[in-house]
């Protein structure tokens, strides 16, 4: 039995990736082994764990609970893609970093991904909402302290940002 | 001076890459390589006789490669393959250990256990050929659960009397007699369930069999890279020297990826040797509940004699610990449970007996606290039961039974762990439990509870002590390498899985050696770079790494500063280093950079740039005396290794206010303290990271987590959905902590481990304050609403 192949354009982080997969590989999958963006992790595989979300048109998704070939014709963003051009990391990277947000760094990219679109949501969150925030992402190391912390943080720092860019 | 960074919260080196998404895990090791995948079939059962397998269609799937079962194991490249897996800490007292084979022999022993194993194209297509192995099985009954073992109407062994795997006994005075005289007694049951580590990651190994220097590259998401390479090197009949193990990025560990190993560990590098390919293998989330390891499973019976103060006058306990099917990581939890049950107190007198029982589930390898959680549960229950009997304050009682400051170094009398002698080394458990009882408002509770009971609301507040044997031996190395840029390499064998070793190491070297902290570069878990090494677990790398890299950082200096004395035409002791640099103390313009010195450490005969120059035959050198002086070695480094006699002994005290509600019986928690003595911290940030995780997984276990096994030995909850870890909706906003610095008189920076504290006196610490709340004994952990709830049902209807 060969399994057959579709061909696939997948945009992720602003770059066009073809890629030959089955029906059946994971967006997750995709990602990591076929276009090697391995910032994505895969930490359950049934979609509670939120390690491996990305944001697809912007919107935070599980991507071991999305099929590549469902991918065709979004915009998704990993990890990867949060870094500034320049290479400095962007500010809700930046307040993790400030705020010892990450021990083992295996969940932290879901919660970047998540919190970037949360922020661009809600780019004034109390601190209960920045709680809320990451209340669907598992950490096993952190405690979560330093995390809504660093929500605050990041929000703070993109405050900051805007005010300094001219718009 | 160069500002010392021990102490301080230096931001953690590693979060760039982590943050970047450059992080790399095993799973990215040779992403976009030729690289195959592994698949295991696993046991659907808990106890079967394995009567045939056939594979017979499994090589007809387009994509694979290749498919083993015990019968293909053995071969003359590697006859101990088909072996049992090795038996890793022996113990006189385990008269019947057991441990399984890479892939089943004959019978399976739990739901979850490998049978078969197959190398595909991708993991889809493994998982598809997996799919087609036929099993016909002999079923036999599944024994689940203490009571069905101590029972042992079935055996899960057929040559092993009673399911009992050991029984030890160990005794200090005569604690039956002493509380048979005793003014006071009471008794106590107290079980605690299963839970486990469940790191974000779960295992994966990939290999690479490199033919033309004959020689294996293993990279394995591990606690011990040396103790991986030492089994891959036996089990597969290579010598040593010809494995490498790398232990990447790992996911978190908590103890679960100390045990090795792994069948996958060994299965992986085989078939990349047959195949002559590249082999990966990641387990999935389900694979990592039904084929890893789990702890905490114990009943416990308490006897215990006190005065009127409550003094301790005899303690007899006897508990049951579940082992699971097999046990490769031999008595090490129950000997923990029945050695650090003592905590911070002294009972005059000690018996305590366990028997350690197999079940025909997951095997029991240390979790986090490994075996501490329940014998912290077992003594402080106790505490709270005799301050219970006699009206007393629970403090007040826990007060009289301390080992006072000047009592150090205090001997418990007993063997640890480490086959050592428990003995604490120092600590201050008064000023601790001061400390606690301002953190979390002790003396205004009263008050407090009054005022939330006029609203209708119910209250309760506990309070649990531990002490913590860290660092145990038996050593670690380091290997610390000044350049010729400059810059430092530092090598340390143990590994690293988030505790941010390549930040507090790299500040102990940059103390040590006046060295830039940035110029600075830390390596661990590479058997390449540091062959010596036991591995990361009790709490031990600060302790006995950061040791031995101090250590380490000392001897380099010596060199640096005998050879700049030469080149300076100064005595060594009038020198100093400085961000990088050595100069003659009071006189700056005499000075020479570290790169200098490692360019002259090395005399040459060949000059391959400006520096290398200065290092040429006719540049330097005493031509009357050899180019290396007698006892040294070219190079600018220094290795060194800490061997402590024994463990040191970090403590500390939790205390929570929950609120359980008188309707629903929702527990909630309204404040959680800890104060936290684990000597000179070398980054206040870093041991409140520690601490904050190890609250959040100890709130998991003692309200949400446990591992539902059937009668049948299925476990029904083997998902991330059904498995109850906490979001940060179930951990308190803020836990209140303050630190005590008793340095330990040990090693020589005064540190104690921190690792592991966080997680210790959880049970205890909620069922002291349910109980508080709801005024009946608590006596099973952990416990869920609809538990508590079933629990109040039971008392109104027996009053």
């Amino acid at each position: 039995m060969t399994e057959e192949l579709h061909d696939v354009r997948l945009t992720v982080n602003g770059v066009a990736h073809d890629v030959r997969v089955p029906a059946r590989r994971l967006l997750s999958d995709a990602l990591r082994h076929d276009l090697e963006l391995t910032g994505t992790h895969v930490g359950c595989e049934h979609g509670v764990c939120g390690a491996c979300t990305v944001l697809v048109d912007g919107r935070p998704t599980r991507s071991c609970l999305m099929f590549a070939v469902s991918a065709v014709d979004t915009e998704i963003t990993t990890v990867e893609g949060l870094t500034k051009p320049d290479g400095s990391l962007g500010p809700v990277q930046q307040a993790f970093a400030e705020c010892h947000g990450l021990q083992c760094g295996f969940c932290t990219p879901g919660f970047l991904t998540t919190i970037t679109a949360g922020l661009r949501e809600n780019p004034t969150p109390t601190h209960e909402e920045c709680r809320d925030m990451i209340a669907g992402n598992l950490c096993r190391c952190t405690g979560y302290q330093n995390i809504v912390k660093a929500v605050e943080r990041a929000a703070a720092l993109q405050q900051g940002t805007s005010v300094e860019e001219p718009a | 001076m160069t500002t010392k960074l021990m102490g301080t919260p230096v931001q953690r080196v590693e979060d760039q890459r982590f943050l970047r998404g450059k992080g790399r895990y095993v799973d990215d090791v040779a992403v976009g390589q030729d690289v195959l995948h592994a698949a295991v079939l696993r046991s659907p059962h808990a106890h079967a006789r394995i009567v045939d397998i056939d594979v017979d269609d499994v090589l007809d799937l387009e994509g694979v490669h290749a498919v083993w079962t015990y019968d293909d194991l053995a071969g003359p490249m590697a006859p101990r393959m088909a072996e049992p897996l090795p038996l890793l800490i022996p113990h006189p007292a385990l008269t019947h250990g057991r441990t399984q084979y890479a892939l089943a022999k004959d019978e399976v022993n739990y739901v979850g256990e490998a049978i078969a194993f197959v190398v595909a194209d991708d993991r889809y297509v493994a998982e598809d050929a997996v799919g087609r192995i036929k099993v016909s099985y002999d079923f036999l009954p599944a024994v689940v659960g203490i009571d069905r073992a101590r029972a042992a109407t079935d055996l899960v062994h057929a040559d092993v009397p009673g399911n009992v795997g050991a029984r030890l006994e160990q005794n200090v005075g005569d604690a039956p007699a002493a509380i048979a005289r005793a003014p006071h007694r009471l008794e106590l049951d107290l079980t605690i369930e299963r839970s486990a580590c469940m790191p974000m990651e779960g295992r994966g190994t990939v290999a690479r069999w490199d033919a033309d220097i004959n020689r294996m590259q293993v990279w394995t998401s591990t606690q011990t890279s040396t103790g991986v390479r030492a089994a891959v090197a036996v089990k597969l009949g290579l010598d040593l020297g010809q494995v490498d193990v790398i232990t990447p990025d790992v996911g978190g560990g908590f103890g679960v990826k100390i045990n090795h190993p792994w069948p996958e560990e060994l299965l992986v590098p085989m078939a990349a040797r047959a195949l002559g390919r590249t082999v990966k293998f990641t387990e999935d989330r389900r694979e990592h509940f039904i084929s890893s390891a789990h702890e905490r499973g114990q009943v416990h019976h308490v006897s215990v004699g006190f005065d009127d103060e409550g003094r301790l006058l005899g303690l007899d306990v006897e508990f049951w610990h579940d082992h699971g099917a097999y046990t490769p990581y031999g008595l090490i939890v129950p000997i923990i449970t029945s050695t650090q049950l003592l905590g911070p107190y002294k009972p005059q007198s000690y018996r305590v007996v366990f028997e350690s029982l197999y079940t025909n589930t997951v095997m029991v390898t240390p979790y986090r606290g490994a075996g501490r959680p329940q014998g912290c549960y077992t003594m402080e229950r106790t505490m709270d039961a005799i301050a219970a009997y006699l009206g007393k304050d629970r403090t007040e009682v826990r007060a009289v039974n301390f080992i006072q400051p000047d009592e150090f170094p205090y001997d418990q009398g007993l063997i640890f762990q480490d086959g050592r002698e428990l003995e604490y080394d120092s600590g201050d458990y008064p000023a601790s439990l001061e400390k606690i009882k301002a953190l979390i408002g002790w003396d205004d509770f009263p008050t407090f509870r009054r005022s939330m009971a006029a609203a209708g609301r119910k209250v309760g507040i506990g309070l649990a002590c531990y002490v913590e044997g860290t660092g145990v031996g038996p050593y670690e190395g380091a290997h610390v390498h000044i350049e010729t840029s400059g810059k430092v390499k530092v090598a340390t064998g143990l590994t690293t899985q988030g505790q941010g070793h390549a930040t507090v190491f790299a500040q102990l070297v940059a103390d040590e050696l006046g060295v830039k902290f940035e110029d600075v570069e830390v390596v661990t878990g590479d058997t390449r770079r540091m062959p010596y090494a036991v591995g990361t677990f009790a709490s031990r790398a600060a302790v006995m790494s950061g040791s031995a890299i101090h250590l380490a950082a000392k001897r380099a200096k010596e060199k640096v500063l005998k050879i700049a004395a030469d080149a300076l035409e100064a005595d060594p002791s009038d020198l100093q280093i400085v961000d990088g640099v050595v100069s003659v103390k009071g006189s700056p313009g005499t000075s020479i950079d570290l790169g200098t010195v490692s360019v002259l450490s090395n005399p040459l005969r060949y000059a391959f740039d400006e520096a290398s120059k200065a290092a040429t035959q006719f540049s330097v050198g005493d031509p009357g005396k050899p180019p290396v002086p007698e006892d040294e070695e070219p190079g600018l480094e220094g290795k060194d290794f800490y061997s402590p006699e024994r463990a040191t002994f970090a403590s500390g005290m939790h205390a929570v206010i929950v609120e359980t509600d008188p309707l629903t019986a929702e527990i909630k928690i309204l404040k959680y303290a800890v104060v936290h003595d684990c000597g000179h911290l070398i980054n206040p940030m870093i041991v409140e990271g520690q601490i904050h995780g190890g609250v959040a997984q100890g709130i998991g276990g003692a309200l949400y987590e446990k591992m539902a096994y059937d009668e049948s030995g299925q476990l029904l909850n083997a998902s991330f959905m059904d498995f109850l870890m906490p979001y940060v909706t179930e951990i308190p906003d803020g836990i209140a902590i303050d630190h005590l610095e008793t340095p330990s008189p040990l090693n020589p920076l005064g540190i104690k481990g921190a690792g592991e504290a966080g997680v210790i006196p959880s049970a205890a610490v909620f069922a002291s304050a349910i109980e508080d709340a709801e005024g009946f004994p608590i006596s099973a952990m952990p416990i869920s609403p609809s538990e508590l709830f079933e629990l109040r049902q039971t008392r109104e209807e027996t009053p």
